[in-house]
């Protein structure tokens, strides 16, 4: 009689656990930027479907208006997302104004080990405060901006002859900044094929983050640092280093003497434009968009090749990327958490890398082959382990509109010097720093 | 003979709603069709500006949990201390005299035009005023290809005409270029609406004066300054108003063409204002910026429309 009581216990046990772990199909929504990688996630995501029952639908924002449109949606408590793969500048405010969940508790849960996916992208796109294991995001798209530039024209003779007479040196691939301002020169104005050509298409957008994101893209490699010590926002000395000053100045003499005219407000799809168009020699852009430049039929394959953002005084390139996270105002965060669970898994990673994604993970990144897989597989992982990304603070908005005005002001209006720019800038950030109540 | 309101409006109404009605005065009945409007005015115009005042003395930010502090008049004195700021004023005076000197100047010249009986005039008439029948974001799209140094038809056009390199010079880039830029396009657009009240105030001139005129034998130029100017004024007044509102909060046009670029050199105060409450979510003192905004232009527009009404009654 006991051991069918405990017997029938058990069952109801059994039954009461398989209902509870079944969870209800939900329609998750994952919100995004409107770019080539996002498509390949929708290829991915049809797995996830497939796999738990649930459907997912996608919300994806033009570059231009992604941070204004997600931003509000989290400020207004908006529950159109219930995943958001945010830019890793928006980790502090997500954390500290509550609209993302923190995950630890689900990581270890799940056997989710951080460190299964490459540090610096641990530290950029999950942690706050900063390099401290209080996880809000799994790293979702490992980026950084890169270089690509006519491989054809490289190599054809003409061209090569010209540029030894001209410079002394072998046209190749730029080892340096320097470097690569003076191949970006060489092509300014040439004739190629009976059409001008100009050296290089660079970030000089106004209004979101275009000019802040090619900017530093300089000062890195020179050595530029926000803070003479890590947490004190002491900018004095640091932010307007005679190092920031030359990169300043580099960028600028950049911008005036070998980009195509009237090139004064451009991001990411203007040098795509400009590259496709065969306008100019080369460009910069996210490696996110490297393997659609790639396959573009007319200047990808053997007509394109890429490099990592040369160094100067040392390495260093511009972050990108982002992480995935929880939105704490959806009500469907268990089929959320699902989600990202099964993202997590190293198979569906390299499948994420093979679909055109950047993944983080150490099995995609530390696998033999990795660095054949893609003729910009190598200089993505160079440029991941030279990351800088810009203040992740909650205030992130302001310190970056600050930015984008001080750099515009200076490198495209032409008013004041770089000294100035800069000395301006660590005015305003200190302000804002005021405000936050942190100087 | 001497019905009430009430009893009128009782009649018009079902019996049920009609019983109700005639208990009530004649000053009830008028709260009572006036009281929707007036709370709908309080509720959408007037709570939201007192509001915004309110949050024009704290430090609020609406993308912060964070208790707000009662900050005086520190965002006032902030905002009229800094020099950026007086330069996006400037930027905006600039615009607006400009736009509204040459949509006057070229508007009467076509209204006086138009005015004129000849063959094809409502055809000319129609297509002069298509520019303002278009959306700001396409005009701005618009005449950013045209403005584009290497394809752009204006700078192809200038080129032909100057003998210039069309690439050597860029509308929307330079400092010095780029303020007349977004004055162009605005007068492109904008003309029309000024060309059409002109219109209207020139065809609201009775022939007879223009006959006495002749009679006097007053020249051309006379009748010009002693009729159609003094009897047109009124309504130039009227359209200068209406587009000085309406540049003085100028923001779509300008964002798509320059994005208040080069630098800060197009960044009227409007964008300004976007960028301090919608990006940087300084809500507290974007709201003290709203208020001096919204003073600024009630107090010219205040004064405007007494001279305005001092030159009807002449």
């Amino acid at each position: 009689m006991k051991s069918l009581k405990l017997a029938s216990a058990s069952a109801i046990s059994f039954a009461a656990a398989t209902f509870a772990g079944a969870s209800q199909a939900e329609d998750l929504t994952l919100c995004w930027a409107a770019w080539d990688p996002a498509n390949a996630l929708v290829e991915l995501s049809k797995e996830f479907e497939a796999e738990s029952g649930h459907k997912m639908s996608f919300e994806f924002v033009p570059w231009p208006n992604f941070a204004d449109r997600m931003l509000n949606e989290l400020n207004s408590g908006g529950q159109l997302c219930d995943l958001l793969i945010g830019d890793s500048q928006w980790i502090g405010g997500g954390a500290e104004n509550g609209h993302y969940v923190k995950l630890n508790d689900f990581f270890e849960a799940e056997g989710i080990e951080m460190s299964d996916f490459a540090d610096a992208t641990v530290y950029a796109y999950s942690t706050w405060p900063k390099g401290t294991p209080n996880y809000y995001a799994l790293p979702a798209m490992g980026d950084a901006n890169g270089w690509f530039y006519r491989k054809d024209w490289f190599e054809r003779d003409d061209i090569k002859a010209a540029f030894k007479e001209a410079t002394g040196r072998e046209l190749a691939e730029p080892e340096t900044q320097k470097e690569l301002l003076e191949v970006a020169q060489f092509f300014q104005g040439r004739e190629i094929d009976g059409q001008t050509v100009y050296g290089a298409a660079i970030f000089t957008e106004r209004g979101s983050e275009g000019i802040t994101m090619g900017v530093t893209g300089a000062l890195y490699p020179w050595g530029f640092k926000y803070e003479n010590t890590p947490g004190s926002y002491d900018m004095e000395g640091a932010v307007n280093s005679p190092e920031a000053v030359e990169a300043l100045e580099f960028y600028k003499e950049f911008y005036e003497t070998a980009t195509p005219p009237g090139y004064t407000n451009s991001y990411m799809g203007e040098s795509l434009d400009a590259f496709k168009s065969g306008q100019v020699a080369m460009a910069m852009n996210w490696f996110a968009f490297f393997p659609g430049l790639y396959a573009d039929p007319n200047t990808g394959g053997d007509k394109i090749d890429f490099f990592v953002n040369p160094p100067q005084n040392q390495p260093g390139s511009t972050l990108g990327g982002q992480g995935i996270s929880v939105v704490s105002y959806s009500d469907k965060q268990d089929a959320a958490l699902e989600y990202i669970k099964w993202f997590a898994q190293p198979e569906v990673q390299q499948k994420w890398w093979d679909l055109g994604g950047y993944s983080a993970h150490n099995a995609v990144l530390e696998s033999p082959t990795f660095k054949d897989s893609a003729p910009f597989a190598g200089d993505f992982l160079e440029a991941m382990a030279n990351v800088q990304d810009f203040w992740q603070e909650p205030a992130y908005a302001e310190l970056l509109l600050a930015m984008q005005k001080r750099m515009h002001d200076y490198v495209v209006a032409d008013q004041g010097t770089a000294q100035e720019a800069l000395d301006l800038l660590i005015e305003d950030w200190t302000e804002v720093f005021e405000d936050e109540g942190k100087l | 003979m001497s019905e009430s309101t009430a009893t009128r409006a009782a009649a018009a109404t079902p019996p049920r709603v009609a019983r109700k009605i005639r208990g009530l005065s004649d000053r009830a009945i008028a709260w009572l069709f006036v009281g929707p409007t007036i709370f709908l005015l309080l509720a959408i115009n007037i709570f939201p500006l007192i509001w915004t005042v309110r949050l024009s003395f704290t430090n609020f930010k609406a993308n912060r949990n964070r208790p707000i502090e009662w900050i005086g008049t520190r965002n006032y004195e902030r905002i009229l201390t800094d020099s950026d700021i007086w330069l996006n004023m400037q930027a905006t005076a600039h615009f607006l005299f400009w736009t509204i000197f040459f949509q006057v100047l070229i508007g009467f010249t076509l209204a006086y035009l138009i005015n004129k009986k000849f063959k094809g005039n409502d055809l000319w008439t129609t297509i002069i005023v298509l520019p303002m029948m278009l959306s700001p974001a396409v005009v701005g799209n618009f005449w950013k290809f045209l403005y584009q140094p290497q394809i752009g038809l204006f700078n192809y056009v200038v080129g032909f005409f100057t003998g210039k390199d069309p690439s050597s010079f860029e509308m929307l880039g330079s400092v010095d270029l780029a303020p007349w830029s977004i004055v162009i396009v605005d007068t492109w657009m904008w003309t029309p609406f000024v060309m059409l009240i002109c219109l209207a105030g020139l065809r609201s001139i009775p022939d007879y004066i223009y006959e006495a005129a002749e009679i006097d034998r007053a020249s051309k130029l006379r009748q010009f300054f002693t009729i159609t100017i003094p009897m047109v004024l009124p309504f130039l007044m009227l359209a200068v108003l209406f587009r000085g509102i309406e540049n003085f909060k100028m923001f779509d046009l300008v964002v798509q063409l320059t994005g208040g670029g080069p630098g800060s050199t197009t960044e009227l105060t409007s964008i300004n204002l976007k960028r301090e409450a919608f990006e940087k979510w300084r809500t507290g003192y974007a709201s003290a910026y709203a208020i001096i905004l919204f003073v600024t232009v009630f107090g010219l527009a205040s004064i405007y429309v007494k001279a305005l009404n001092k030159v009807k009654e002449r």
